[in-house]
């Protein structure tokens, strides 16, 4: 480790101002990602937390860990059972391995490389605000999604999304949604049906996933127990309740995801679906989906835990984060229920929300303007 | 009526070094000097030269826009030097000590007689009103105003803070005068807010407020946001209690005798102790001899969250009633973000060190990591007890906008309020740095 600090620092001259390579100081700037920084504090406070972005980001990282190898596993499950076969654990897992990892390099290869000029033509320095998108982005995509269509959605959500409203923690809409959305309304028939969940189905089969069975009012083909072990058709990452529970524990625990969020997806959505369930005719088929299984079905629970929480795009005062994943969890079951154009409601509604959270800001902190205003004064 | 607050929200950062009450130690030091850079948006005219013979109680320099405001000499001696930075900014005026302290003598009548315009005009002369500070804005008081009560801290919360018990064991007498001299002034609105443990005697015209918590529970703004909330245009006064045992020291002796009780803490202090010595002395002659030898250090004029970098030729702050010496943190860290860190101190979760809530710790001043823009939502909240939307409030100073700075709250807040924010920043925001110049601001374009 001694050598490659002592070659670093060697070559650093070279990219500081006046240097050699000064127009890649960008660039060099990712050796923090090797070496926290010997910057000293100058003022203000002499001590700092030793939690910075990386620390958080690779915690959500972390938490998406279990969802991620499940859904690789998945991707196998799914496409030996379409095909018949019954090859073992790690053939399952190898054969989602290799479908899955092209798209990660595909996202992070675009996304950084976008990033990394971004922060170049900017005179910024690179930074870890892509970490998180860029795993979260092949995530959200049905397996079957093509690499150029994935790296072209990154492509739009990194610079539409993020890059022109100044990069990280500027945003407006979370990026991975953003790619999502993008590939969802360009590519339509890539992104939803019963043929594009599975990995090498052959023509005229088809799997449907929970949500479109209940779109449809066909009979459901998994139980509730499979749904949450998460052995069904979905987007890679999302299908399996229990990894993405494992991911929300960590997330609580180390306090990088709102709790306040979380809940209050999940009780906007259960609330929803309870009245939804009951409200609606017997004719229609949603009046048949109960809460458990609105909540286990598609992007539902990974969109609570991993999506919606996003910091940047969050409402941020302590009321506007109740408001917001409450109106998060709602909108995205009133989508999936009662809108006849789309079974699945979750990126729709945290986009929306997303949307609208600097508005509820605004609203709480006026609220605090006014109960400011309203104090009492001195006691004589 | 006196009130008893608890406030939940806050830290308190446990850091190795705590002075140890049992030992106290006198030091002198060849130097002294006063540092118009103590004072928030002060401008100095210098009145002496070098090589002037000055009394303790001679004025150094006063105020340019209020030639009344004085500071004087802590000591008696000759003027050593006069220290300029850029642009010739005044940033000390130091005296050589003599052997014995002569005393310049000021005119006190006895404690009965004390009118409010008398006891101002003497601690303007004495150069002690400086130590009387305003809020809003955290600069010190305008003699002219009236301000709506005066409010002591009686209790300092920040880490390996001291004991005030300690400061002043001796100083009861000097105490009450003091306490009795602010009430005059306050027109007897004084507030006096302490820790229930540290079950001092106050004088009875004062009202005794009781806080508990964890830091900022001591800052005199976050006290009284809770007690009394400023409105705009409403001015408050906020004395620390030892300097208003030195006020009550001065207005019994007639002569201005500085001397004070400073704590010297820190991991990096071979025995932390409390220091027995006079405002302004050299760094160097109350740490040199007492530091351990392991590697660059950095002496803190203050506490770790808000106080000023000093070296060992710089002296010790106006308003100081510490010192503190932790390690330099200069050293790159291998994949820093991603080990484990037993060894670190978070107030998020994301390190182990919440598992350890008793431990004490050996922080550094690294940054550990860079400055980002503002991603993490609801962690200043969680240290600052006041009704405030601080990330609201920061992004208003940057922007500029008087309006939304007074209603967020600009009025209300020092920088040292929001020092835990900074602490704590995820994305390493220069929280105090924004908060004084919003107040520079503020004071450009309201005055």
């Amino acid at each position: 480790m001694k050598f490659l600090r002592s070659f670093l620092d060697k070559h650093k001259p070279a990219f500081e101002k006046g240097g050699k390579y000064s127009a890649l100081h960008s660039l060099f700037a990712g050796v923090t990602f090797l070496y926290v920084p010997d910057r000293v504090t100058r003022s203000g406070c002499a001590i700092r937390d030793a939690v910075d972005l990386k620390r958080m980001m690779s915690v959500v990282v972390l938490a998406l860990v279990p969802a991620l190898l499940f859904g690789m596993y998945n991707v196998g499950y799914q496409h030996f059972l379409a095909t018949g076969g019954e090859p073992g654990f790690w053939s399952l897992f190898l054969h989602g391995f290799w479908r899955v990892l092209p798209m990660i390099v595909v996202s992070y290869v675009v996304g950084l490389g976008i990033e990394f000029t971004a922060a170049q033509l900017r005179g910024h320095e690179i930074n870890e605000g892509f970490l998180v998108s860029g795993l979260l982005i092949p995530m959200v995509m049905p397996v079957t999604a093509p690499l150029w269509m994935v790296g072209l959605s990154t492509a739009f959500a990194v610079i539409i999304g993020k890059e022109i409203f100044g990069g990280t923690g500027m945003n407006i809409w979370n990026p991975a949604l953003l790619a999502r959305a993008f590939f969802f309304f360009s590519y339509p028939s890539r992104v939803s049906g019963d043929k594009v969940w599975v990995d090498g189905l052959a023509d005229g089969v088809s799997r449907a996933t929970p949500l479109a069975e209940a779109y449809q009012g066909t009979p459901f083909t998994h139980d509730l127990g499979t749904m949450f072990w998460g052995l069904i058709p979905g987007s890679i990452g999302e299908t399996s309740a229990f990894c993405i529970l494992l991911g929300a524990v960590l997330l609580l625990v180390t306090g990088v995801a709102s709790w306040k969020i979380m809940l209050a997806v999940f009780i906007g959505g259960a609330g929803t679906a309870l009245l939804l369930q009951h409200a609606l005719p017997d004719a229609n088929p949603y009046s048949h989906v109960t809460v458990a299984r609105h909540l286990l079905a598609g992007g539902f629970a990974f969109g609570a835990v991993f999506m919606a929480t996003d910091p940047v795009t969050a409402a941020q005062t302590a009321a506007g984060k109740w408001i917001y994943g409450l109106l998060v969890g709602i909108v995205a079951i009133v989508i999936r229920v009662l809108n006849p154009g789309y079974p699945e409601g979750m990126m729709l509604a945290i986009l929306l929300m997303n949307t609208f959270a600097p508005l509820i800001d605004w609203c709480v902190v006026q609220r605090n303007v006014a109960r400011r205003l309203k104090r009492g004064k001195i006691p004589a | 009526m006196s009130k008893r607050i608890t406030l939940k929200k806050g830290l308190d950062i446990k850091l190795q070094g705590e002075a140890d009450a049992r030992k106290i130690f006198r030091v002198s030091s060849d130097l002294y000097a006063v540092k118009p850079t103590d004072f928030r948006a002060l401008v100095p005219r210098l009145e002496v030269r070098v090589g002037d013979a000055v009394r303790a109680g001679d004025p150094l320099f006063s105020d340019k826009y209020r030639p009344e405001v004085k500071f004087t000499a802590p000591v008696s001696g000759v003027i050593d030097a006069i220290c300029r930075g850029e642009k010739r900014q005044l940033l000390a005026v130091t005296v050589k000590a003599d052997e014995k302290i002569t005393y310049k003598r000021f005119d006190v009548p006895p404690a009965g007689k004390l009118s409010r315009e008398k006891i101002i005009e003497l601690l303007l002369e004495s150069g002690l009103w400086p130590l009387i500070k305003q809020r809003p804005y955290d600069i010190i008081a305008d003699p002219s105003a009236r301000p709506v009560a005066i409010f002591v801290t009686a209790f300092d919360s920040s880490p390996l803070a001291p004991d005030y018990r300690v400061l002043l064991q001796n100083d009861a007498a000097a105490i009450r005068a003091g306490l009795e001299a602010l009430d005059t002034l306050a027109g007897g609105a004084l507030h006096v807010n302490a820790r229930e443990k540290d079950d001092w005697h106050f004088p009875d015209n004062a009202r005794v407020n009781y806080f508990s918590g964890p830091h900022p529970a001591g800052n005199a703004g976050v006290q009284i946001h809770h007690l009394a909330p400023l409105h705009k245009g409403e001015i408050a006064w906020v004395v620390n209690l030892p300097d208003a045992a030195l006020i009550g020291r001065f207005l019994l002796g007639g002569q201005v005798d500085p001397r004070k009780t400073i704590a010297l803490a820190g991991s990096e202090v071979t025995e932390p102790a409390y220091i027995e010595t006079i405002a302004g002395a050299r760094i160097g002659s109350i740490v040199e001899g007492r530091l351990r030898d392991r590697g660059r250090q950095r002496v803190i004029s203050g506490n770790v969250l808000t106080g000023d970098r000093v070296e060992m030729d710089s002296f010790l702050g106006f308003y100081h009633q510490m010192l503190t010496v932790i390690p330099e943190g200069d050293r790159p860290e291998f994949l820093g973000w991603a080990m484990p860190g037993f060894d670190k101190f978070s107030m998020s979760r994301t390190f182990p060190s919440f598992l350890f809530p008793g431990k004490r710790y050996r922080l550094d001043t690294n940054y550990h990591g860079e400055q980002r823009a503002f991603v993490a939502s609801g962690q200043y909240e969680k240290v600052l007890p006041m009704d405030i939307l601080p990330v609201y409030l920061l992004k208003a100073i940057l922007a500029g906008d008087i309006e939304k700075m007074e209603q967020l709250g600009i009025y209300e807040i020092a920088p040292e309020d929001l020092a835990l924010c900074e602490f704590a920043c995820t994305s390493k925001i220069p929280v105090q740095e924004i908060v004084a110049d919003g107040i520079a601001l503020m004071m450009k374009e309201l005055t």
